[in-house]
């Protein structure tokens, strides 16, 4: 005997999806200043290994030069909602997750490396871009390869969602060059398959590139060569339609940007030796980062390309 | 909340509607950019070749150690198999796949240098063909223990040796009684290819995961690849089934007469 029918089985399953699809997101209406005054708590969103930007020393803590600025900004906020205590909490969030965590309220402020882009701000909010990355190109320091073109029939490893890989399959596209792409899990994942011979090069952001450059067995055998494939600018992320906030942590960016502290920050997280290794990334302050220093603004990636 | 499908429709390239959604996989037209849609079934066909690999794998060495492990223990060569067949199992689901799959992937080549050269999707199915196999292994001893005594004493009294009582007797007999759980085994199988991901596999997680970063339209990529691996583990389901009924031996102890379906 039949004991059920499919169309009911499948008419339920459909029916749990979609109360998933259309649970309205109850956290996105308070804003994020009420929240974090009403609970004296704040979340912050870090990367575990985003180059310097963001990641994780070991034993849950987190520092990085995005990690500290956000620190920074949140005491600012903390006095300027006189508030005795502000407890700041860390969790770790990836590339696939970080956008549905901060929309449903799990972070509050994403410190990672996530790149303003026009799609992304439909669902999310930016905060005034700190960081301008450019596309870059790492090899093994022996292997002769200084250019995107000599990759021709090369093995190239980026990472599983992240603009790189849509970047690379377009200059494929434009330029007829022709290279098979590993992915790797994560940054780490990635930067194994090129030390493990694996893949020839890693293209990723050029801080990812040398941060995991700084971390590695043996730092002298890495180096980032080639053209700039492309820029992005990077910024904090934060909820969208939060007004209140967003002005918050606008003013107080500013407010680093003009005084020199962002200056200091790069100086301390780029220039000299960083934990957990005590290794230099030595990446030099950009033009294109100094540029959007000098003029403070959230412009998405699409006008930095107009140029 | 609304859903908007057209994201599959879109070039892969510039994030364009393309006039075809379909255009670069079937060879319509081959100098088309291709879609997302044309992504997404590629992906699936890697899920399934992954599986599809895995699971004849999987098999055969699964009934081959299940088999092992059922032997009678009437001399050392038996309890020697018997031993092997034990550390197999015991080897292969004590350890997480996900840990399995990196073993595979980057150690193994490390101390066999010519697997280097192996595709990490060769790589991956053994992962995860080694894995089920120890799962498969288990259950045709659960099906082999399960028949009565007799089955054995009768092939032996017949005068049949050891491998013809297998072949002719218990085997035929056990599978029959395990299709039910191998059913289950074969469905896992394919959710279980999805850490294929890990390791550069362009599978659907894959897929799901980067479209889902490039086109920031998450919800429609991860229902459509949640139905894709829906139909395709039911499609496993529906052939066990159907095999199950080919197979069925009225009046055995299959009790297949009073079954559902």
């Amino acid at each position: 005997m039949k004991t059920y029918s499919w169309s009911a089985l499948f008419g339920s399953m459909a029916f749990v999806m979609g109360s998933f699809v259309f649970a309205p997101s109850v956290s996105a209406q308070q804003s994020t200043l009420d929240k974090i005054k009403s609970s004296s708590v704040v979340t912050m969103g870090v990367r575990e290994s985003s180059g310097a930007l963001s990641y994780t020393i070991g034993d849950g803590k987190y520092a990085g030069f995005h990690v500290e600025i956000c620190n920074a900004l949140l005491r600012d906020i903390q006095k300027q909602l006189n508030m005795k205590s502000l407890d700041i909490k860390y969790t770790p969030v990836t590339s696939q997750n970080r956008i549905p965590l901060l929309q449903n309220g799990t972070v509050d402020i994403e410190c990672g490396s996530t790149t303003n882009n026009a799609t992304r701000q439909k669902d999310v909010a930016f905060a005034l871009t700190t960081y301008v990355e450019e596309i870059r190109i790492a090899v093994k320091a022996n292997s002769g390869i200084t250019s995107l073109n000599q990759l021709n029939g090369k093995k190239v490893a980026t990472t599983t969602g992240t603009t790189s890989v849509q970047l690379l399959r377009k200059h494929e596209r434009a330029t007829g060059v022709n290279f098979e792409e590993i992915f790797g899990k994560d940054h780490a994942d990635s930067f194994l398959l090129l030390e493990s011979g694996r893949a020839d090069a890693f293209v990723m952001d050029g801080s990812i590139l040398a941060g995991n450059i700084a971390n590695a067995k043996n730092p002298n055998d890495y180096k980032i060569v080639g053209e700039v494939i492309a820029v992005e600018p990077i910024a904090i992320m934060l909820r969208k339609d939060d007004p209140s906030f967003k002005k918050a942590v606008d003013d107080n960016l500013r407010r680093m940007m003009k005084d020199g502290t962002l200056t200091k920050l790069w100086d301390k997280w780029f220039m000299q030796p960083i934990p957990p290794k005590n290794a230099k990334v030595g990446l030099a302050l950009s033009e294109s980062t100094k540029q959007a220093w000098a003029n403070p603004n959230d412009k998405p990636a699409e006008d930095y390309q107009k140029k | 909340m609304t859903l908007d499908w057209s994201v599959f429709c879109k070039d892969t390239l510039t994030g364009e509607v393309a006039p075809r959604c379909f255009s670069f996989l079937f060879g319509i037209d081959p100098n088309a950019d291709p879609t997302y849609l044309d992504w997404l079934i590629s992906a699936w066909g890697w899920t399934l070749a992954v599986a599809g690999l895995s699971l004849g794998l999987a098999f055969i060495l699964g009934v081959l150690i299940g088999t092992l492990r059922t032997l009678p223990q009437n001399n050392a060569f038996h309890r020697s198999l018997a031993f092997l067949g034990t550390v197999w199992v015991e080897l292969f689901r004590n350890i997480p796949l996900l840990v399995q799959v990196f073993l595979w992937y980057h150690v193994v080549p490390a101390f066999f240098p010519w697997m280097k050269s192996f595709p990490s999707y060769l790589l991956v199915s053994i992962a995860l063909g080694l894995f089920t196999s120890a799962r498969i292994a288990e259950q045709i001893r659960a099906g082999i223990q399960a028949l009565p005594s007799g089955q054995r004493n009768a092939a032996i009294a017949l005068g049949m040796t050891t491998t013809q009582s297998y072949r002719y007797v218990l085997l035929p007999m056990g599978m029959r009684i395990i299709i039910p759980p191998l059913t289950s085994e074969c469905m896992n199988i394919i959710k279980n290819s999805s850490v294929a991901f890990a390791v550069s596999v362009p599978e659907l997680t894959l897929f799901a995961l980067q479209a889902q970063e490039e086109t920031s339209r998450g919800i429609e990529i991860y229902l459509a690849v949640t139905g894709l691996y829906v139909v395709s583990a039911l499609s496993m389901n529906r052939l066990m089934a159907w095999v199950e009924r080919k197979v069925r031996l009225p009046g055995f102890i299959t009790a297949s007469n009073t079954a559902m379906h």
